[in-house]
C-alpha cells in the first residue's frame, strides 16, 4: 500500500508554473471565473488610521520646509533614524558569535526576561523570586498577553480603566481581549497639564477590584506626568479603591534620561504592596522599533504563584504566534549585561532624552522670542516623545494647510520630530495660528 | 499570605512537546535521542544554519544604512510579495489581476491566528474541521477562537495510511461554510499527503458543501526539495478557483524558527475587496502584535529577490530533504532487517520531518524510560533527530518496546 502511494506521486506529471496547466488532473476550470461568488460581499472597508493619514498627506505635501510631526520614532538632529552605538555594537558582536536561529521557549530567552525584570523593578525587587517576566511582542504584544490574562483570571470587574486621553491602540487591544473599558480623568486641557483633582475624584468612584492601567513615564499623547507627590496621591487612591494595577511603561529611560528615575512610580507601587503587571517596550529607549521586543510581568505573591502564572500565560501566547523573535531579545540582554555596552547605552539613551529636553526648550524659548502672549509652559513641562501643545483642531488645520506643518487633531506633536533646522520654523508656524 | 486576585489560577498542563524537551535537555544519559521537536538538524543531530542565511547575514552586518525602524503593520512588501509569488507562482494569474493579498505574520502560528480571527470575527464563520489527527495548535487556537471544532478523518492506524473514505463523507457531513484546514504539504504530524487523484476528490466535496480552504503551509520546499513540487495542491485549489486562505511559514525551509518569518495569503475572486480585506486584517494584526518583526524577513525577501541566493537556498533545500529521506530509508531498513513486527513501508513514503510510525503512546514511554529516546505520544517522530550515528539505535529500541508489548 505504502509503495503505491509512493509511485502515484511519481507518475504525475509536475506542475508547470504559469501555465495554467494542472498536471494530470482533468478537471480544469477557467482561471477568470471563481467557483462561486464571492465570500467577501459583505466585507466592509474597516477606519482608516488617523496616524497614517497624516505620514500620507506629508508625503504628498511638496513644501520643501515641511515638517513631519506624527512620528513615533526617535530622529536624530538630522530627522533620520538613528541606531544606538551600544545596540550597533551588541549586534556586531552577536554576529561574530556566529549563533543559530533555534525557537526560543514560548515565554522568550530566559536572561533577557531576567534582565527586564531587573531593569523595570530594580535588582532587589527582581531577586524576590516572585515576579515573573515573559517575553513579549514588543509593548503592543505584552500588553496583548496582560489583558487575555486578565480577561480570563481576574476575579474583579473585567474593566479596565484608561486615563482619558490614552495610546491609541490601548482600547481595542482591551477590547479584542474581551475586557470593557472605561477611563479616568487625567490631562487638564486649560493648564496642558494634569487634572489632579479630577484624576483622584474618579479614581475613587471605580468599583472596588477593577484594573487601572498607568503610563509609568513619558505618558502617551500627552507627555504629562505626575510629580513624585502627585503618583503618591493617585497611589492612595489606588490603594484605597483596591484596584488591580496594569503599568505600560514603552519609555523607560527615554523620559528623563535615567532609567531609575522613570521607574520610580512603579517601583513606588510594588513597595507600597500593589502587586502589579506591567507592560515594557525596548521600541524606543533601545531603538528596536521593527524587531518587537518586549517584556510582560506579574508581581505575583509568592514564587509558587508565580509560576502557576507563567503556566498560564504559556498558555495565552501559543495559539497566538507560539514564541517570540529572538534577534532583539538577544541584543537587547548583550546590552544589559555586558558591562561596557550597558554603560553606553545609558548614555546613548541620556543622549535621545537629552535631544528631546532641547528640542522642547527651544520651542518654547522661539514661541517667547515670536512674541507669543500664550503661555507655552506646558511645552518644556511636559516629557517623553510626545507633548500635546493645546492646539485646538482649527489650529492644526491651518498649520498644515498653511505651514506644512503636520500632526494629529488633538494638537499632538512628536518632539522627536524636531530638530535644529526646523524648531524655529515651527515655533513661528504656531505662533501664526494662534496669535 | 496577601490577598491575590490569582488564588484560583490552577498550574496550566505544559504543551507536550516543549515538556519532552525540557526533560530531553535534563537528561544526562549519553545514548539519548530527540525526536520530538520539529526542528531540523544537521548529521550531528545539531542545528543547522543555512549557509544562505549565514551570507546574507553578513552582508546586512556589514550595511550601515540598515535600522530598526518599525515596518508597516502588513510587514515588508518585498518578503510579502516574494514570498506570494514562491508560494502560487510569479506568474499565477490570481496575483497577476491583483486578487492575492499577502500579510507578514509572526511565522506560521501568527498567519493562522490572523486568518482564524480575520474568519470568525469579519466573515463570522463558526464551525472549523480540522484533520485527526493534526498539528495540536490548529486545536488550541481554534478553542481560543470559540470555533465549534469538527474532526475529519485522516490516519488509519490499522492501514498506515490516509482513510480516504472516512476524510471525504466528514466533508460530507460539514456544514456549508465551514473552515477546512488541509495541510499543504508534509503532513503534520503523519508525513502521509494526499495523492493529486485524491486532491481532486477533496475539493470536490469542498466545492460540493461550499467549504472554505484553509492551506497550512510549513513544509514548502522542505518535503520533497522542489519548491513547485510541494506547492501543488494549493496552486491546484487555487487554478480551480477556490477562495482560500494561505498560512505561510519559512521556519523550516529557511531554518528561521525564532526569527518567527511567516505570511498570510488571501485569494479572493474580487479584486475590490483585496483593499478591504487588508483593512480589516491590519486593525486585528495592530492589537495582537501592531507590526511584524523585520529582521528574518528582511534575510527572506533577499534570498528571494536574488537569483544568486535563489540558487543557494534551493541546494540548502536539498541537503535538508536529501539527508531526512535517507534517514527514513535507514530506519525502515533497519527495522525490516531486525523483522519488527508490524510494516515500515510507510515510513519512506511519508514526507516532510515527521513521521506518524505507529507506536503506541506505551511503546513511546517505554521508549524513553528504557532507552532514553524522545518522541511524541502520539507515535510522531521528527526523522530530522535520526542521524547515521544512532538510527540503528532508534530502531532496536523500537523492535524491543515492540516485541515487549506484542
Amino acid at each position: 500500500m505504502a509503495v503505491s502511494l509512493c509511485s502515484n506521486i511519481l507518475r504525475c506529471q509536475s506542475y508547470r508554473t504559469g501555465s495554467g496547466t494542472v498536471g494530470s488532473i482533468s478537471r480544469q476550470r477557467p482561471l477568470s471565473r471563481g467557483v462561486g461568488t464571492s465570500w467577501w460581499s459583505n466585507v466592509e472597508l474597516g477606519p482608516p488610521d488617523p496616524i497614517l493619514g497624516v505620514t500620507e498627506a506629508f508625503k504628498r505635501d511638496t513644501n520643501p520646509k515641511k515638517i513631519n510631526l506624527g512620528v513615533g520614532a526617535y530622529r536624530d538632529d538630522s530627522g533620520k533614524p538613528f541606531v544606538l552605538p551600544s545596540v550597533r555594537e551588541a549586534a556586531q558582536k552577536l554576529h561574530e558569535a556566529d549563533l543559530d536561529h533555534e525557537y526560543l521557549p514560548i515565554t522568550g530567552d530566559s536572561e533577557f526576561c531576567s534582565a527586564s525584570r531587573e531593569l523595570a523593578f530594580g535588582e532587589e525587587a527582581a531577586a524576590s523570586g516572585r515576579i515573573v517576566t515573559v517575553q513579549g511582542i514588543s509593548g503592543t504584544g505584552s500588553l496583548r498577553i496582560g489583558a487575555n490574562f486578565l480577561q480570563k483570571f481576574h476575579a474583579g470587574d473585567k474593566k479596565v480603566y484608561l486615563p482619558g486621553p490614552s495610546w491609541g491602540n490601548h482600547t481595542p487591544i482591551f477590547g479584542h481581549a474581551g475586557m470593557s473599558v472605561g477611563s479616568y480623568r487625567y490631562y487638564e486641557p486649560s493648564t496642558c497639564g494634569l487634572d489632579l483633582s479630577g484624576c483622584l475624584s474618579d479614581i475613587s468612584a471605580i468599583p472596588k477590584g477593577s484594573v487601572i492601567l498607568l503610563h509609568a513615564c513619558a505618558h502617551n499623547p500627552t507627555g504629562v506626568d505626575p510629580t513624585r507627590e502627585q503618583w503618591l496621591a493617585i497611589e492612595a487612591a489606588v490603594k484605597e479603591r483596591e484596584l488591580f494595577v496594569f503599568f505600560d511603561m514603552a519609555y523607560q529611560g527615554f523620559a528623563s534620561g535615567d532609567i531609575d528615575n522613570d521607574a520610580w512610580a512603579l517601583r513606588q507601587f510594588v513597595s507600597a504592596g500593589h502587586n502589579v503587571v506591567l507592560a515594557q517596550s525596548y521600541a524606543k529607549n533601545m531603538g528596536l522599533y521593527g524587531e518587537r521586543i518586549g517584556a510582560f510581568s506579574v508581581v505575583a505573591v509568592d514564587a509558587d504563584e508565580a509560576k502557576r502564572v507563567e503556566s498560564q500565560l504559556k498558555i495565552i501566547v501559543r495559539p497566538m504566534y507560539s514564541n517570540p523573535p529572538l534577534s532583539g531579545a538577544r541584543i537587547a540582554k548583550t546590552v544589559l549585561r555586558d558591562a561596557t555596552l550597558r554603560k553606553q547605552w545609558l548614555a546613548d539613551v541620556k543622549g535621545m532624552a537629552d535631544r528631546i529636553i532641547s528640542m522642547r526648550q527651544r520651542l518654547s524659548d522661539g514661541l517667547v522670542r515670536e512674541g507669543s502672549s500664550r503661555g507655552w509652559e506646558h511645552i518644556t513641562k511636559q516629557i517623553g516623545m510626545f507633548c500635546f501643545t493645546g492646539l485646538n483642531p482649527d489650529q492644526v488645520a491651518r498649520l498644515t494647510a498653511d505651514h506644512s506643518v503636520y500632526l494629529t487633531k488633538d494638537g499632538r506633536i512628536s518632539v522627536a520630530g524636531l530638530s535644529s533646522t526646523n524648531v524655529d520654523y515651527l515655533a513661528h508656524a504656531m505662533h501664526q495660528v494662534t496669535k | 499570605m496577601s490577598e491575590t486576585i490569582f488564588h484560583d489560577v490552577e498550574h496550566a498542563s505544559p504543551i507536550e512537546v516543549f515538556k519532552l524537551v525540557a526533560e530531553f535537555n535534563a537528561d544526562r544519559n549519553p545514548d539519548k535521542v530527540n525526536l520530538t521537536a520539529g526542528a531540523y538538524r544537521d548529521e550531528n543531530a545539531k542545528p543547522w544554519v543555512l549557509p544562505v542565511v549565514r551570507n546574507i547575514e553578513k552582508q546586512m552586518a556589514d550595511d550601515d544604512t540598515l535600522n530598526h525602524e518599525y515596518l508597516a503593520i502588513e510587514g515588508l512588501k518585498s518578503f510579502t510579495d516574494a514570498a506570494t509569488k514562491l508560494l502560487l507562482g510569479a506568474e499565477n494569474p490570481v496575483i497577476v489581476s491583483g486578487r492575492a493579498l499577502g500579510v507578514q505574520t509572526l511565522s506560521g502560528t501568527g498567519a493562522l491566528r490572523l486568518g482564524f480571527q480575520f474568519l470568525h470575527k469579519i466573515l463570522k464563520r463558526t464551525h472549523i474541521l480540522i484533520s485527526q489527527p493534526s498539528w495540536g495548535n490548529h486545536v488550541l487556537m481554534s478553542e481560543d477562537l470559540e470555533f465549534t471544532i469538527l474532526r475529519y478523518r485522516y490516519w488509519d492506524q490499522t492501514t498506515r495510511a490516509i482513510n480516504m473514505d472516512g476524510l471525504l463523507a466528514d466533508l460530507e457531513a460539514a456544514p456549508s461554510g465551514a473552515i477546512v484546514v488541509l495541510h499543504a504539504v508534509a503532513h503534520n504530524p503523519t508525513g502521509m499527503d494526499p495523492t493529486r487523484e485524491q486532491w481532486a476528490q477533496i475539493a470536490d466535496v469542498i466545492q460540493r458543501r461550499r467549504l472554505l480552504p484553509f492551506f497550512d503551509t510549513a513544509y514548502q520546499g522542505f518535503a520533497s526539495g522542489d519548491l513547485d513540487e510541494d506547492a501543488w495542491a494549493v496552486r491546484y485549489f487555487v487554478q480551480r478557483g477556490f477562495e482560500t486562505f494561505i498560512s505561510q511559514s519559512f521556519a523550516k525551509n529557511f531554518g528561521l524558527y525564532s526569527e518567527r518569518v511567516g505570511n498570510l495569503v488571501i485569494v479572493s475572486n474580487d479584486v475590490e475587496s483585496v483593499p478591504k480585506i487588508l483593512s480589516h486584517l491590519q486593525r486585528i494584526a495592530r492589537v495582537l502584535w501592531s507590526n511584524p518583526p523585520a529582521h528574518g524577513a528582511r534575510i527572506v525577501a533577499h534570498a528571494l529577490d536574488n537569483p544568486a541566493m535563489l540558487e543557494q537556498w534551493k541546494a540548502c533545500l536539498t541537503t535538508m530533504t536529501d539527508r531526512i529521506k535517507e534517514m527514513r530509508q535507514l530506519l525502515m531498513e533497519r527495522l525490516m532487517e531486525l523483522g519488527t513486527p508490524g510494516t515500515w513501508g510507510h515510513i519512506v513514503a511519508q514526507k516532510g520531518m515527521f513521521s506518524y510510525t505507529g507506536l503506541s503512546a506505551e511503546h513511546v514511554d517505554m521508549l524513553k524510560a528504557k532507552f532514553h529516546i524522545y518522541m511524541m505520544r502520539d507515535g510522531r517522530i521528527s526523522v530530522a533527530g535520526l542521524t547515521k550515528t544512532n538510527v540503528d539505535y532508534v530502531a532496536r529500541g523500537f523492535d524491543d518496546v515492540i516485541r515487549s508489548t506484542a
